[in-house]
């Protein structure tokens, strides 16, 4: 919509500086500079001048861009050259090129809001306008349907019930990212669909999201669709694992994460949401859908979102994402497969080495005491436990040193038959042999959680490396 | 007095409440009709495709036996890992070596 050379003013009746500039306006006209003024609020303000636009409907008032009424603009060529907001003799004196202006008025008075940012309308205007760069398909509710059982009876849901997915909401959410609407961002297993920021956005904000966290959704995104994750054999596979979600780095703290006191536990919203949309993206974009592709035998509590952040500023030791070549202040989402946790309690060690020796004891039992090289775990090491390994000096790289050293196992334990249990290793691989609990890269260690307890948890993975999954890390992109 | 546009602004609540926006991916994966089943095994080759979990060749073995007994023949595969779909060389191998493919799940 092109605006008419030469000077445009915006305003509204409901406005005192509008009122107080009226006779400006007619004075400027007088010295035969064309003004439009375009009025929010009613056609006949400001009956003074005679070039009024209705702009009730606030269309000029969103397109241009106006914050403040009354707003003046120079026009030139079809193009704003200048703009002055409020009153202020000298910059309306300089932008219409009249002097002097506006005798006996104070010599400034803000203005007030524009109608077209009022909270209670700036979202309906939103659709109107910007609600045409939105692709996805629109379903129509029927009035009396109630929009969250609507979501359930389309299987929009994990479950629990989503937040309904308007283009007002998912507008709102779009803001959170620089990234257009329709950029691909990866192609999601098991259908292999090719997924938009859009459509991220949209089950982000199913799933409860706040804007600030969709560049964390998209990287959980980026980093679940890639062949060393596998989230296609990890939706397949009947056994517990799910998409474990680590973030790193000041986005953490940004957006409200919890990295202390129950935070692989209920109750803080980022936590919350950001595993749960990777999944919802999971289901409904790319259709793993449980009973359907996903054919766990049980699942697990943690496949509606397990994400949490790592507790960097209270650790002793390097960050994961520091671990894994990341450069400091930089944000990442870690993905790992696993599902848990399960507890390490230990309230007696003082001495690293005995605390290191209970870790291996519980970490030799993961998946099962006599399986061993073919799985994943992660370590999440409490504060009060790794004070025990600060206090003697042990870096992070020196824990699983020791604990390589201590989960290198008699492979006679191991072979099937043994201890009377037919399950373990083939007797070829294993008898006479010693064999690794994890391989090197297959146990991941983080710090997180709250700050009394004398316990570290286990969240134990799934197939490790190339034949299954492998713990894939991207960067947080604004 | 002149008009931009006509009318009073709509509602926002009515914009927001009636149309939701689908989380999707607005297709259904594209069906694939099935080849008709063969009506016999005479001048067949079979594939026999292991998926690479435990027991499965065991059971192929079998399968292996009793097609040999009928004078079927028959050629092995191996997926490199279950957790992953079939390479698209190894598929492409079986199409173009094979008529028919039995792949087995066992543990």
């Amino acid at each position: 919509m092109r605006l008419p050379e030469g000077l445009v003013a915006v305003v509204k009746s409901d406005c005192p500086t509008c009122r107080l500039v009226e006779p400006v306006l007619a004075e400027i006209a007088t010295h035969g500079h064309p003004v439009t003024v375009y009025s929010q609020d009613d056609p006949a303000f400001p009956a003074s001048v005679a070039a009024r636009v209705d702009d009730r409907d606030l269309a000029v008032s969103w397109q241009h861009r106006i914050q403040t009424v009354p707003t003046l603009l120079r026009v030139e060529n079809g193009a704003e050259v200048a703009r002055t907001e409020g009153w202020s003799r000298a910059d309306w004196e300089a932008l219409a090129a009249v002097r002097p202006l506006g005798a006996g008025l104070p010599a400034h008075r803000p203005g007030c809001g524009s109608r077209s940012v009022d909270p209670a309308l700036a979202d309906g205007l939103r659709v109107r306008f910007d609600g045409g760069r939105l692709r996805a398909r629109r379903v129509e509710i029927a009035e009396l349907e109630d929009e969250i059982e609507a979501a359930y009876e389309r299987r929009w849901t994990d479950g629990l019930p989503v937040v309904p997915p308007t283009a007002a909401r998912v507008l709102r959410m779009l803001d959170g990212t620089t990234r257009a609407p329709d950029e691909i961002v990866a192609v999601v297993p098991p259908d292999l669909v090719p997924v938009t920021v859009e459509k991220v956005a949209i089950n982000a904000v199913m799933a409860g999201c706040k804007p600030e966290y969709l560049p964390v959704v998209l990287a959980a995104v980026e980093a679940a669709c890639t062949d060393s994750f596998n989230m296609h054999g990890l939706l397949c596979t009947t056994y517990f694992s799910g998409p474990v979600v680590v973030v790193n780095g000041p986005i953490a703290a940004e957006i409200g994460m919890n990295s202390g006191v129950n935070c692989l536990g209920q109750g803080n919203r980022a936590n919350a949401t950001i595993g749960r949309a990777l999944q919802l993206v999971v289901q409904n974009v790319g259709g793993g859908t449980p009973g359907g592709i996903d054919r766990a035998t049980f699942g697990g509590p943690g496949k509606y979102s397990f994400c949490f952040a790592e507790d960097e500023g209270g650790s002793p030791w390097t960050s994961l994402a520091a671990e894994r070549g990341f450069a400091p202040g930089t944000s990442t989402v870690s993905l790992f497969a696993g599902h848990g946790p399960s507890a390490i309690l230990d309230q007696i060690s003082r001495s690293p080495e005995s605390l290191a020796r209970s870790f291996a004891a519980k970490l030799r039992a993961a998946h099962h005491p006599k399986i061993v090289v073919a799985m994943a775990a992660m370590l999440v090491v409490s504060p009060e436990h790794a004070r025990v390994f600060a206090a003697a000096g042990w870096s992070k790289a020196r824990l699983r040193a020791e604990l390589e050293a201590l989960l290198l196992l008699d492979g006679d334990e191991l072979v099937r038959g043994a201890g009377g249990i037919e399950e373990g290793m083939p007797a070829a691989l294993a008898a006479g042999q010693r064999l690794p609990k994890f391989r090197t890269g297959d146990l991941a260690i983080v710090h997180a959680g709250g700050g009394a307890g004398l316990f570290s948890a286990i969240i134990e993975g799934w197939v490790a490396g190339e034949k299954g999954s492998q713990l894939t890390t991207r960067e947080v992109r604004p | 007095m002149i008009s931009s546009t006509s009318g009073a602004p709509s509602s926002a609540a009515e914009v927001q409440t009636q149309t939701l926006l689908d989380p999707t991916s607005e297709r259904r994966p594209a069906g694939r009709a099935r080849v008709a089943r063969p009506p016999s095994l005479d001048g067949r080759v079979v594939a026999l495709l292991d998926i690479s979990k435990p027991r499965g060749d065991v059971f192929l073995a079998h399968l292996a036996e009793l097609l040999a007994a009928r004078g079927v023949a028959v050629r092995r595969y191996m997926k490199p890992t279950f957790t992953k779909p079939a390479p698209a060389d190894l598929r492409s191998r079986i199409a173009r070596e094979c008529h028919l493919v039995i792949e087995a799940l066992a543990d």
